[in-house]
């Protein structure tokens, strides 16, 4: 995955500036007019379910894609948000919940969630590579384990229960259409930060420091602590979709955070490709609507053998994902075309 | 010897030098022998008060250590396949998980079937062996010098193999049964209390359980005189130090590497076996004997047989004498001393840095 490449600063990009600004257009155009052609079952179960889902492998992809540190713990820091909410929020499992409200309690979830992710990341900084998704799977299983164990702080295996999402300005939230746009505003927002710190000068550091640590420290550079930045903007998305996704569930347990969750995130951010933000949205879309539609096929209990399959074809054949094939399909295009031409 | 002689080695070291102080080295030493006198001290004498009220009771104590170390030699088991894997093809292989629960699921089968454990053992790491071989021919030959996509596609095989080892077993815990020879539990020769009119209790032990640790010592030191004293293990070692420089050297390493999967994964297999006898079978314990796997090898260091040792010993009397003293937070002791390993010695006890 170090072939993530940045558009170079130094070539005239208008012309490619106004072809991606019309991609986005007519992608916004299309999310923001879905509601008028699906019926509720689409706009969450689907809709929202991806956009969530999406901005838990982005987190993973920001880490992935421009620091080269693969992370199975985005769900964990997920999880700390969601654990957060249903402490610090309103629940209904008459264990803890201070009853703070929602504008205090998501600013409290995403801090939480940025400061775990920015210690986790800082102690697997310390090696480099392949390490990191052990020591990240060891924290999340471990995490796992922990929460499922601990009965004053996480209430153990239950968890925590009617968990709602707020009432604001008399729109609720909890309905299908506003969740979705709240969805939607959310994946927005982290998509165009991810997109926009990877021109910035702290995301061109970060892809010189994947693509050379020895060198940048040399020049003077301080790898490390551009590492542990990017883990707390990570862990901040991860956070994000984490509020989301126990707003969405109306609970949250131990089995939100386990390890197939961890690898969930991964499957989707693989699929759908880690060169371009864009990717987890894809991937999500394609797994959320196979682990809805997977029944019909293969059966509820088989559907991990289809998606196991599925994201093996993909790392053996498209190793950047379904991203990956688009840009294969489109160069095999171009070349039909020149050669038509002759 | 001259006086740059005398400066150059450093003090205390120094054949016959009259030295005042003592090196670190010996500091240490002194402190693993307290530790140790201590340990045998709290193994054979007669408890004061003031201890139990720390410890509970002796009984406990000693029962929670003598698990810890079982658990340690299952732990050892699965993590030196892992370990050798990695260290030598740099492949993190997180199905090892889901091969020692087929190994686990493939030894009761044939132990069942024919009623030989014996055989179910056999069986398991023979048809592992075999498993991990096609694994490394049909698989991670295709990926070689990508570390990630190997990594992913291991994810891949373990989310696939969970699956499927779900369809054929389904969700029930299964038992592997010891043979009568190996049942029943035996008298140590450790006193645990006296009781008032004088007669002295024994720690009593189930004596598979020391079978357990018999065998992981054992597997362990053959481990240990394979790679050092064989011509095998000599390429295996050079492999892990340096793989491009094996195979110009003529070496087959494909071989090599084929070897070392096989016996990785049929040491899975036969620590499915073994930890599914002594505790039991049930859908994931594939991550949970990955997660000690990783742990382990985090701690005592990438690619070392003694450090999967000591690693699987420091978490196993870590696990296990945590259940007993803080039940819920056992998980996160574990958790902490990889913690403090990576914050201190990042590649592990035994690890060598890069």
């Amino acid at each position: 995955m170090n072939a993530h490449v940045t558009q170079n600063p130094a070539t005239p990009t208008r012309n490619w500036l106004a072809r991606i600004g019309t991609g986005h257009l007519v992608l916004a155009a299309l999310l923001l007019a879905y509601p008028l052609v699906s019926s509720d079952f689409f706009l969450t179960q689907i809709g929202g379910y991806s956009l969530i889902f999406g901005m838990l492998a982005l987190s993973l992809s920001l880490l992935a894609g421009y620091g080269g540190m693969v992370s199975l713990a985005q769900i964990s820091f997920a999880g700390v948000a969601g654990y957060t909410v249903a402490i610090f929020g309103e629940n209904n499992s008459n264990i803890l919940g201070f009853g703070w409200p929602w504008w205090l309690v998501m600013p409290l979830a995403l801090f939480f969630a940025a400061t775990s992710s920015a210690l986790i990341g800082w102690v697997s900084v310390r090696t480099e590579g392949i390490y990191t998704i052990m020591i990240t799977l060891a924290v999340a299983t471990a995490a796992f384990y922990f929460v499922r164990q601990n009965y004053t702080l996480f209430n153990g295996f239950p968890g925590y229960t009617g968990l709602r999402a707020p009432i604001v300005f008399g729109v609720n939230f909890r309905d299908p259409v506003p969740f979705y746009y709240m969805c939607l505003v959310a994946a927005t927002l982290s998509y165009a930060a991810v997109l926009y710190a990877a021109r910035s000068t702290f995301g061109l550091t970060l892809q010189a420091i994947r693509d050379n640590p020895r060198r940048m420290r040399a020049i003077g550079f301080d790898v490390t602590a551009h590492k542990v930045v990017a883990w707390f903007y990570a862990g901040l998305i991860a956070g994000l979709a984490g509020v989301l996704l126990v707003w969405f569930n109306g609970r949250i347990s131990p089995g939100t955070i386990n390890v197939a969750a961890a690898i969930n995130v991964l499957i989707i951010a693989v699929i759908g490709g880690l060169k371009h933000p864009i990717g987890p949205f894809i991937g999500a879309l394609m797994v959320v609507l196979m682990q809805t539609f997977a029944i019909d096929i293969v059966g509820a209990e088989r559907f991990n053998t289809l998606i196991g399959v599925f994201f093996l074809a993909i790392v053996f054949f498209s190793p950047d994902g379904i991203l990956g094939l688009w840009g294969q399909l489109r160069q095999r295009l171009a070349q039909e075309d020149l050669r038509s031409r002759q | 010897m001259s006086i740059a002689d005398a400066l150059k080695t450093p003090p205390g070291s120094a054949p016959g030098s009259p030295g005042t102080g003592i090196s670190r080295r010996q500091v240490w030493g002194l402190f693993w022998l307290v530790l140790a006198a201590l340990f045998i001290w709290l193994v054979f004498a007669d408890w004061p008060d003031w201890v139990k009220n720390i410890l509970l009771s002796k009984k406990a104590f000693l029962s929670a250590c003598l698990n810890g170390l079982t658990l340690a030699g299952l732990y050892f088991l699965v993590a030196s396949g892992f370990t050798l894997v990695f260290g030598l093809m740099r492949n993190v292989n997180l199905a090892h998980g889901s091969l020692y629960l087929l190994g686990a699921y493939i030894g009761y089968e044939i132990a069942d079937r024919t009623g030989y454990w014996l055989l179910g053992v056999l069986g398991a790491f023979l048809i592992l062996s075999v498993v991990g071989l096609l694994m490394q021919v049909v698989v991670f030959r295709r990926l070689e010098g990508d570390d990630l996509r190997q990594t992913l596609v291991t994810i891949g095989i373990s989310i696939i193999a969970a699956d499927l080892m779900l369809a054929v077993w389904t969700g029930g815990t299964y038992q592997i049964l010891i043979p009568d020879w190996l049942a029943g539990a035996i008298k140590l020769p450790i006193v645990t209390a006296v009781r008032s009119n004088g007669s002295i209790v024994l720690l009593s032990y189930p004596f598979f359980r020391l079978v357990v640790l018999a065998l992981a010592i054992v597997i362990g030191i053959g481990l240990w005189l394979m790679l050092n004293k064989t011509r095998v293990g000599m390429m295996i070692r050079a492999g892990v130090d340096d793989r491009e420089m094996l195979s110009a050297s003529g070496t087959n390493v494909h071989l090599i590497f084929a070897v070392v999967f096989a016996i990785g994964a049929g040491l899975a297999g036969l620590a499915g076996v073994i930890g599914g006898s002594a505790l039991s079978v049930a859908p994931g314990e594939d991550v949970r004997y990955l997660l000690a796997s990783l742990v382990v090898v985090i701690v005592g260091g990438m690619g070392s047989i003694t450090g999967a040792a000591i690693g699987a010993l420091i978490i196993g009397l870590a696990e296990q004498i945590g259940l007993v003293y803080f039940p819920t937070y056992g998980v996160v002791l574990t958790f902490v001393i990889m913690v403090v390993t990576l914050a201190i010695r990042p590649q592990g006890i035994m690890g060598k840095s890069q």
